[in-house]
């Protein structure tokens, strides 16, 4: 049955709901046969189950349930007049798609049924003028009909290949019984006199009691793989919401005992309420699952959208899906529906260009449109990217002006980021030609209030000429989920674990120099890259400086007891280090939304009863992150493979690593070219041929003072890179080094110190006054000299290092 | 129009507050509260009402009154609201009165600034004044 794929499935249950009650209806109809609205509710239903088969394909089915739907018609406009014969020959159609259906469950097809006969009847009996003629003739056809039909399904029985064969050899045996009651049935029918007192009964006989002796047998043929119309029924949502709160409060009460159990020494008891964990923990489980739906569910009928409003609009478009597993609440996949095929709608509508404009800006003809879903930091993210015209921020800006939604002097104080996010003003349309497919009027407002109605957030990045990314984060409000409880202050929080990398727990000396302490930037090493390290409590204002903590020199704010616990997250593609008091366990927990008062908190994302009943802070992840401002202004498309046009720099903050070269000048290194900042011991500097080496990390890595190299004086033998030039300063003989790398080759860049690492927006700019160096710019109010690291590793000389290396391994 | 009125009422300093009984869910002792960091401070905290989170908000603070004295615990009046249950801190209830719609009069001129915002009216009564606070103000003064 696991092959039967859901369209088929839905196709089953519906139309075994709706064979159900047409039993019930025909019996109504015949007792009362001018009944027009229970002729119009079983012409429906009819209807519905041809309409389906032969959208599947069962054409069997089809024409059987054609045949009774053209009866019905005429029942329905009253030309006929329903009596018993009518009805019969009706019931025999329905145990006849019954086994059909049957059939479709069992082997994947309407099976080797012969139907011609019914359908012949159900046609003779439409075209007939006079209901009672032809009683007799009719009810030995239903009789013959009933047995063909049962010859249908047992020979769909024996027919169905070996694939399941359990299920067919279930049936089989119990055919005997089947085949004893039908007979029994059908022989007796042609057999009564046609005396008109009889035949009324007859057609009922014939046409329904074959059906109740078979369904039966069906049934308990597949007792162990229920049919799908009996493996699923229908609940009302409320059920189940209270069903998720009422296990929730369970979960609640299980950590409680959980909590006191834990010092109990009776025996049973320990295990009864291990017992109850495992069980609570299963059921919590799939209560949720209950409520949880794959997005695909939602968005699988966007290629076709995107196919009709491609060809409507004369653009070619592609659309990826990915994560389409992503599950998500049924009440909130419900409520996003609308607004992702808006948000997809419009991407085609105003974002994709035509393709002769996209050949001229050097894009493939066909864009190319990707959803994403995934979960991260305890919310569903989903991104609908384009790489189209992307939004043209003064196009906004005067727009906006232009609608009265904002006037020419708040534009001029918003950033690019905020224009950009005028779209979602109410009233807000930048199509120039109004279309009939995004249309005007619903706009991005609409999508926004309805993101923000289940607690969501959307935000719009754009690049002009490259394309739009549009991100609808959604809060998990229901979900129970696993999460680190951590100690701050004198408060227990809870952290969701989906976005938890790693715990590092820094010891001894450690914990006072595993953390860099470089101006209020302090960054940890993790894995070879530089993670930025974010204080809890300063980011809590829990240290008001009555922790003795100054603000500044990242040094002081090394916790006591000479332990310090980091949290390494991952938020948004980048990873940051949260320091905590002390980390405690982890623990599933309800997560409970914020009273709107405290909504406007981007640091809490809910708030979560424990085991010994005070309520803990969930923090937000990606709140905190954000308050720290970890997160670029501007995000990377979430494109990965578009070819983005170079984006201007001057307009972005770029992260860069600040650094005092030895002859006391400031350099900047930007981050994303900086692999690690090393402490070399002087020891392990070797030399070969005037050039300093380090054996790094199994490779050799040359070494270069950056003072000396931007003095650039070629002409003249590299002074040694590491010559310590005030000893004094050193702290156990070594030297800082900024390990730069292209991906491939690695430069070791000596500098005095590492002063600090800022993001900086370097607007304010000086031409380079030398060779190496790309220009100056003022960070943190001094001048400072942005290096090329491209020429320092171009000129550590790849074919002299190459040598280097021959020369070390002989060494 | 000459209906009354049931008033739950709760001491505040020296006043007598009340709120329209049938908004109040119920009255508890002091629970314990954990603070709520970056909130306003009107926000003490988030209390455990038979597993359901609610917030308390201090009416002292809503009303730019003083401090309560250290070691004093409030007591949870919890409103119930369209956003779920909310708590406000108070000194201590009072008792339920009944009075007359027609009696209720402006503020009393000697309340100032915020706290004038989130009274209704005042009601004469025989010994007293009893001040009546405007619950969905309160609630939303965040």
């Amino acid at each position: 049955m696991s092959q039967i794929d859901e369209a088929v499935k839905e196709f089953l249950i519906e139309s075994h709901e709706n064979l159900g009650q047409l039993d019930v209806d025909l019996v109504a109809l015949e007792k009362d046969p001018t009944a027009t609205g229970t002729i119009a509710g079983i012409f429906r239903a009819v209807h519905t189950v041809k309409g389906s088969a032969g959208f599947l394909g069962y054409s069997k089915l089809e024409a059987v349930a054609h045949a009774g739907e053209g009866l019905l018609g005429r029942l329905r406009d009253g030309s006929l007049a329903a009596d018993s014969e009518i009805i019969g020959a009706l019931l025999s159609m329905l145990d006849a798609v019954r086994e059909m259906l049957a059939s479709v469950e069992a082997a994947g097809h309407d099976g080797g049924g012969e139907y011609s006969e019914l359908i012949e009847r159900l046609t003779r009996l439409r075209e007939s003028a006079v209901a009672a003629q032809a009683g007799r003739s009719g009810s030995l056809a239903t009789g013959r009909a009933a047995s063909h039909a049962a010859a249908g399904i047992a020979q769909a029985a024996n027919s169905t290949p070996a694939t399941a064969a359990p299920r067919v050899a279930t049936p089989a045996g119990e055919k005997p019984f089947v085949s004893k009651t039908k007979p029994g049935s059908s022989v007796v029918t042609p057999r009564s006199p046609g005396s008109s007192t009889v035949v009324p009964n007859l057609p009922l006989t014939s046409g329904s009691e074959p059906s109740r002796t078979l369904s039966p047998a069906a049934k308990d043929s597949a007792a162990l793989p229920a049919p799908v119309s009996d493996s699923r029924i229908r609940i009302d949502i409320k059920v189940l919401d209270k069903l998720v709160n009422l296990v929730s409060e369970l979960v609640l009460a299980r950590n409680q005992i959980q909590q006191n159990i834990a010092a109990e020494s009776d025996t049973a008891l320990v295990n009864a309420g291990r017992q109850l964990n495992l069980i609570t923990s299963e059921l919590q489980e799939e209560v949720m699952r209950t409520r949880m739906q794959p997005i695909g569910n939602v968005w699988n009928t966007l290629p076709r959208v995107v196919r009709d409003l491609g060809v409507a609009c004369g653009k070619q478009v592609r659309i990826e899906l990915e994560g389409g597993e992503t599950e998500l609440d049924k009440t909130i996949l419900e409520s996003i529906k609308d607004p992702l095929t808006h948000m997809v709608r419009n991407a085609i509508d105003h974002g994709i260009e035509f393709p002769g404009a996209r050949a001229a800006s050097g894009k493939p003809a066909e864009g190319r449109i990707l959803l994403r879903a995934f979960h991260e930091g305890g919310l569903v993210n989903i991104e609908i990217s384009d790489d189209g015209a992307g939004i043209d921020p003064e196009r906004v800006a005067r727009k906006a002006i232009d609608r009265g939604l904002v006037t020419p002097e708040q534009v001029a104080l918003m950033g690019e980021q905020t224009v950009t996010g005028l779209i979602f003003l109410p009233g807000f349309s930048t199509a120039e030609r109004v279309t009939n497919l995004s249309g005007r009027g619903v706009g991005m407002d609409v999508v926004k209030i309805n993101v923000e109605r289940i607690g969501g957030i959307v935000d719009v990045q754009s690049k002009l000429g490259a394309g739009t990314t549009i991100r609808v984060r959604i809060p998990l409000t229901l979900a129970i989920i696993k999460a680190l409880i951590v100690t701050c202050g004198s408060e227990q929080y809870a952290i969701p674990q989906n976005s938890m990398v790693e715990l590092v727990r820094l010891e001894g000396d450690r914990a006072r120099r595993g953390i860099e302490p470089l101006h209020g930037a302090p960054v940890y090493r993790f894995r070879g890259k530089l993670v930025p390290i974010v204080y809890l409590r300063r980011m809590l204002g829990l240290d008001d400086g009555r922790d003795g903590l100054p603000g500044s020199g990242g040094a002081a704010t090394a916790p006591r007891d000479d332990v310090t616990n980091i949290i390494v997250l991952h938020v948004d593609g980048r990873h940051f280090g949260l320091v905590v008091d002390r980390i405690n366990d982890t623990q599933e927990i309800v997560v409970k939304p914020l009273a709107r008062q405290l909504r406007g908190l981007s640091c809490f994302a809910g708030a979560t009863i424990m085991g010994n009943g005070t309520v803990s802070l969930i923090l937000d992840v990606l709140g905190l992150a954000d308050s720290a401002h970890l997160l670029p202004t501007v995000r990377e498309s979430a494109l990965p493979e578009a070819e983005l046009p170079a984006v201007d720099e001057s307009q972005d903050r770029q992260a860069v690593v600040v650094v005092e070269t030895t002859d006391h000048g400031r350099a900047a290194i930007p981050l994303s070219s900086v692999a690690r900042l090393e402490e070399i011991p002087r020891s392990r500097i070797e030399r070969v041929h005037d050039q300093e080496l380090v054996q790094y990390r199994g490779q050799i890595l040359p070494l270069i003072n950056v003072a000396a190299f931007l003095a650039a004086r070629r002409d003249r033998p590299q002074p040694a890179a590491t010559e310590p030039t005030d000893p004094a300063d050193r702290t156990n003989g070594s030297v800082h080094v900024v390990v730069c790398s292209d991906g491939e080759r690695s430069v070791g860049l000596v500098v005095d110190r590492i002063i600090d690492i800022a993001e900086e927006s370097l607007a304010v700019r000086g031409p380079a006054g030398r060779d190496s160096v790309l220009f100056t710019a003022v960070i943190q109010d001094h001048v400072t000299e942005l290096l090329d690291v491209g020429q320092f590793i171009a000129r550590s000389n790849p074919c002299e290092s190459a040598a280097l290396v021959a020369a070390a391994a002989e060494a | 129009m000459a209906g009354t009125q049931q008033f739950c009422t709760f001491h505040l300093d020296r006043f007598l507050f009340g709120v329209e009984v049938l908004r109040v869910q119920e009255v508890i002792r002091s629970q314990e509260m954990t603070p709520v960091p970056l909130a306003p401070p009107v926000i003490r905290g988030l209390i455990n009402l038979r597993g359901q989170i609610v917030t308390a908000i201090d009416l002292r603070r809503c009303l730019e009154l003083s401090d309560r004295p250290a070691g004093k615990k409030p007591m949870n009046v919890v409103l119930r609201t369209d956003d779920g249950p909310v708590s406000l801190l108070v000194d201590e209830i009072g008792e339920v009165v009944e009075v007359s719609d027609e009696r209720l009069e402006e503020p009393p001129a000697t309340l100032r600034g915020a706290s004038r915002e989130l009274i209704r009216g005042a009601y004469q009564l025989d010994d007293r004044l009893l001040l009546v606070l405007d619950a969905d103000r309160t609630v939303n003064i965040v």
